[in-house]
């Protein structure tokens, strides 16, 4: 039995012990508390009347029949909301660009919503749904970034004037110079396909409008940064009329949980009808019109390098079909600007972001908001630098990365990387892969006649969420801070609650959270409640983004907790008749350092605090209570006029190590061996940690080989369901070895950096790269997410062609 | 309105008899009805397994039959799973152990589909546990600490009491 009370090898006591997350024993019971699972007395549901249209005029509705049929309560139209309610913001300075949550006079995607019918149950909802007319002339529409940019392309907004809602070209450092003196280039393209989180549970909310109070109840499986606030701005409401209750249990999001235009419609309805209203996306709403898709990218890279491997120089140039509608779309360009070099010392960098619009579902954030497919296109490159040169890919690497000595290191779009050990984690994934082996392993399945390859990336993760790239792309957002905080009290009975301003969708942020309030006052992390406050009585959030939590939420609570300790510190030298300087904090008591029989029990100290002011020091407020903000470490600048600016502050690092066969009849990809080095500084809880890369992975895995949106060519989704959107399952997704590595970040509580988007910010690149080993014998190649079976099998029948013309 | 239909089963141990529309599918029926809501929709065709239930022990999904074709059948939802009220099983016991959940939402599926397996084949090998969660999808572990769950809790005696 280990000693509760004695620090551990990394010098903590909690912090990074395997510790059972507090969240799992409800959620094993089934007792979660999912958006689905409220039910208000009188509550009306909502179903959705969508586009069957990519574009198309809207000439006539008749919702008639549908507003006779029973049960049915309201039959809304666009007409009647836009009118209502205020647009949502499109993330970028283009105001023109108008979203709501219902179409009015035109449709713009495939899945549109047009109208939305209210009733007393789902069922008659959805009955009363299916006896609306809407009558559409349909129009011809910009199936994708290609044509919509063409000059004579139809616009998806034609107030906007162009279907390019942002385009900026960035020089960072030497860009000519150092091509010029580079003995080679090499250029490419790749795609990163059209895919998203895709959460099992879908979207849901419900409102309640209470008279009486003039207050909007809002419950919702959200994860969104600023939520309660762009709600009551859209609804027209005080801000102080909005209550999001963040005790929902969110079922998975990964970034895509935004459902502003859900919440919108809900909280109009809500008050328009004076009666709780709810609305449960479906899976295929979810997949059509529930906005949730993710980067649908085009790269095209040109790369400098020396005959010796030294890569000097980068252009890039990233075209994202955003589809009909922008949010967060088009800032997903923006992140990786802070990690545009990967980990590698590239001294110069031309960047060019361009984000457009066209007829199709448009998209949310998803993990890592657009840093995989970046990194992606940069891996893809070292590989086929490696190639070109006869090189063994990690000799590359090895001859590129950053050296542990370099830190902080700046690169050259204004980001500083805090700490790394990147040569070092790349080591122990390739040592814990057996690298050679796995090379010998591969050449054995070639000679029996399988197509195999063995796969490498090295990756960042830069995390603690900042918004720098707000200001980045809309000079007129001077976003500067994306702070986070937390309250911690101590109660009469002695015990320890902490209150977050966030609602969580696996994060195990209660668990996080007891674990360092724990560490700072000394008392076991179990016996510390967490509670999810409201949007009112709570302080301010920004939500679970950006691999930001154990970072900003972690620094948050420790803040409150320390001022809680210094106030008992205080408390307890006051009574002692000592200076504070002259006292310990023992495990919750105060010890007076010189003579450790003096004290004063924790017990002592929260009886003064709530009930004897004549023992508290003078002036000294009473009761135990304390919040702390924390304001993201580097963060508070604004970008200069090259558009350099420092993104997140932390930056996690993971390599992976993949092998690959291919059954070259089938096209079909196995992943037999996986090993993934990761270092993310102090782990605050292991396993956490570990299933969220693990997680992250697998959704990898989906990216890479299953997952996509597909479109036809009139603009309709191909995938709308689990049976053509394919989901890795465990007979997909291998057995993934994690090798952990600890570079502490300097500018963190503990040491820690974010995670959460782990696995899945080196996973495609590595998986790309070891298909494209095993193609490359082949003679074939494939730069274009996911590699299907029928992708693959292409690229082999393409090569096989190419060879016969050639012979 | 279409005619309803009277029927009666047993949930969790405890007889129900209630009257549903003939196109309730079984999952509305236990979570709308009898307010179980344990049992999760994730797609409402057949494929994710978040509404996995046990239907005279075999895992099935509550969202691709009616409640009406439960008629007199026994009924086991992932509520129905702990051995008493304040405990938990030994797979639940091994699912918090073993970290082999996150957002919670796919995890009564999971554990119904490992219940199941664990029913059949108290000691199941790596392959044979990712073939009988192969129809449970989650998005959040990569299925890494489930598979370790089901070992963990395979190699304790399961307990029933
Ligand atoms: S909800 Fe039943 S299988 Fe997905
Ligand atoms: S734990 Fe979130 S989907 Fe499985």
């Amino acid at each position: 039995m280990t000693d509760a009370t004695a620090r551990g090898a990394n010098g903590f006591r909690y912090i990074g012990r395997r510790r059972r997350a507090v969240e799992h024993r409800r959620f094993v019971l089934g007792q979660g508390r999912y958006a689905a699972d409220l039910r208000l007395p009188g509550m009306l549901h909502v179903a959705l009347v969508a586009s069957p249209h990519a574009h198309a005029r809207i000439v006539a509705i008749d919702v008639a029949a549908a507003a006779a049929l029973p049960g049915v309560e309201a039959v809304l139209t666009g007409e009647e909301l836009q009118q209502q309610v205020d647009p949502m913001l499109p993330g970028v300075d283009a105001p023109k660009v108008a979203r709501y949550p219902l179409a009015r006079g035109v449709v713009r995607y495939c899945g549109e919503w047009v109208v939305a019918v209210v009733a007393a149950t789902r069922a008659q909802a959805e009955d009363a749904a299916e006896l609306v007319r809407v009558e559409y002339e349909p129009l011809a529409h910009a199936g994708d970034a290609a044509s919509a940019m063409r000059e004579d392309a139809v616009l998806v907004h034609p107030e906007h004037g162009s279907n390019v809602i942002f385009q900026r070209k960035f020089r960072w450092g030497e860009v000519d110079a150092h091509f010029a003196a580079a003995a080679r280039q090499l250029s490419y393209r790749v795609r990163w396909g059209r895919s998203s989180t895709v959460p099992i549970e879908t979207f849901g909310v419900t409102c309640a409008w209470n008279d009486a109070d003039g207050l909007l109840d809002v419950w919702a499986s959200i994860q969104m940064p600023k939520y309660p606030d762009q709600l009551a701005r859209c609804l027209r409401l005080p801000g102080n009329a909005v209550r999001v209750h963040y005790d929902i249990d969110v079922g998975g999001s990964y970034g895509v949980k935004r459902g502003l235009k859900h919440t919108v419609l809900v909280g109009y309805l809500a008050r328009r009808l004076g009666r709780p209203v709810r609305l449960l996306e479906d899976r295929l709403e979810n997949m059509r019109g529930g906005d949730m898709q993710g980067p649908d990218r085009q790269f095209d890279v040109t790369l400098a390098f020396d005959d010796d491997g030294t890569i000097r120089s980068m252009r890039m140039r990233a075209i994202d079909d955003i589809g009909a509608y922008s949010g967060r779309a088009p800032l997903q360009l923006g992140k990786p600007v802070g990690a545009i070099v990967g980990p590698y010392r590239i001294a110069s960098v031309e960047y060019e972001a361009i984000a457009v619009l066209t007829h199709k579902t448009p998209q949310e954030a998803v993990r890592g908001f657009g840093q995989s497919p970046t990194n992606y296109a940069i891996e893809r490159g070292m590989d086929k630098v490696a190639r070109a040169l006869g090189m063994d890919p990690v000799e590359l690497r090895r001859r590129n990365l950053i050296g542990a000595d370099e830190f902080p290191y700046l690169i050259p779009s204004g980001t500083t990387y805090d700490s790394g050990d990147y040569e070092v984690v790349m080591d122990k994934a390739l040592r814990a892969a057996s690298y050679d082996e796995l090379l010998r392993e591969r050449d054995a399945l070639r000679s029996s006649g399988l197509l195999a390859g063995v796969g490498l990336s090295t990756c960042l993760e830069p995390s603690g969420g900042n918004s720098s790239f707000e200001p980045l792309f809309n000079a007129r957002n001077e976003t500067t801070t994306w702070m986070d905080s937390c309250l911690v009290r101590i109660d009469l009975g002695a015990t320890v609650t902490a209150l977050i301003g966030t609602s969580s969708s696996g994060q195990a942020h209660e668990t996080l959270v007891s674990t360092v309030v724990g560490e700072v006052l000394l008392r076991e992390p179990d016996s510390i409640r967490v509670l999810h406050a409201d949007s009112l009585n709570a302080l301010p959030s920004n939500s679970p983004v950006g691999s930001r939590m154990a970072i900003m939420l972690g620094g948050a609570a420790a803040g409150a907790a320390k001022k809680l300790r210094a106030k008992l510190l205080a408390m307890g030298a006051y009574r002692l008749g000592a200076q504070v300087d002259a006292v310990d904090y023992v495990d919750g008591a105060v010890v007076l350092r010189a003579d450790a029989s003096c004290r004063v029990s924790w017990e002592q100290l929260v009886d003064i605090a709530h009930r004897k002011h004549h023992e508290l020091p003078p002036g000294m407020e009473p009761g135990l209570q304390e919040k702390f903000v924390w304001e993201v470490p580097t963060g508070g600048s604004l970008p200069d006029a090259d558009g350099r600016v420092q993104m997140y502050p932390c930056h996690s690092f993971e390599s992976h190590v993949v092998l690959a066969s291919i059954d070259p009849l089938t096209g079909k990809v196995s992943l037999l061996r996986y090993v993934v080095g990761h270092d993310c500084g102090v782990m605050i809880s292991p396993d956490v940690v570990h299933g969220m890369t693990y997680g992250g992975v697998a959704h990898a895995v989906g990216a890479s080989l299953m997952e996509k949106f597909a479109f036809s060519d009139e603009g309709q989704l191909l995938s709308g369901t689990f049976m053509d959107y394919l989901l890795p399952s465990a007979e997909e997704v291998p057995a993934i070895a994690i090798v952990d590595h600890c570079t502490p970040s300097p500018l963190t509580e503990f040491g820690q950096k974010g995670s959460g988007e782990a696995g899945y910010l080196g996973g495609p690149a590595a998986i790309a790269n070891a298909v494209n080993d095993a193609l490359a014998v082949r003679g074939a190649a494939i730069d274009s997410l996911p590699m299907t079976p029928q992708a693959v099998w292409r690229a082999l029948r393409e090569a096989a062609n190419h060879e016969g013309t050639t012979a | 309105m279409p005619s309803c239909v009277t029927i009666r089963m047993t949930v969790n141990g405890k007889a129900v008899e209630r009257t549903v529309e003939p196109r309730q599918t079984l999952v509305d029926f236990l979570r709308d009805e009898l307010g179980l809501t344990g049992t999760h929709v994730g797609c409402e065709h057949g494929v994710c397994g978040a509404c996995s239930v046990l239907l005279d022990g075999q895992p099935v999904r509550s969202c691709c039959m009616f409640a009406v074709q439960a008629d007199g059948l026994q009924v086991t939802t992932v509520e129905g799973l702990a051995p008493a009220r304040g405990r938990l099983s030994t797979l639940q016991d091994a699912f918090c152990e073993a970290h082999a959940l996150q957002c919670g939402y796919c995890t009564p599926g999971m554990l119904v589909a490992c219940h199941a397996l664990l029913e059949r084949n108290p000691h199941p090998g790596e392959a044979q546990i990712r073939e009988a969660i192969g129809g449970n999808l989650c998005r959040c572990t990569g299925y890494q600490q489930i598979v370790d769950a089901v070992k963990l809790a395979s190699s304790q005696e399961l307990c029933h009491d």
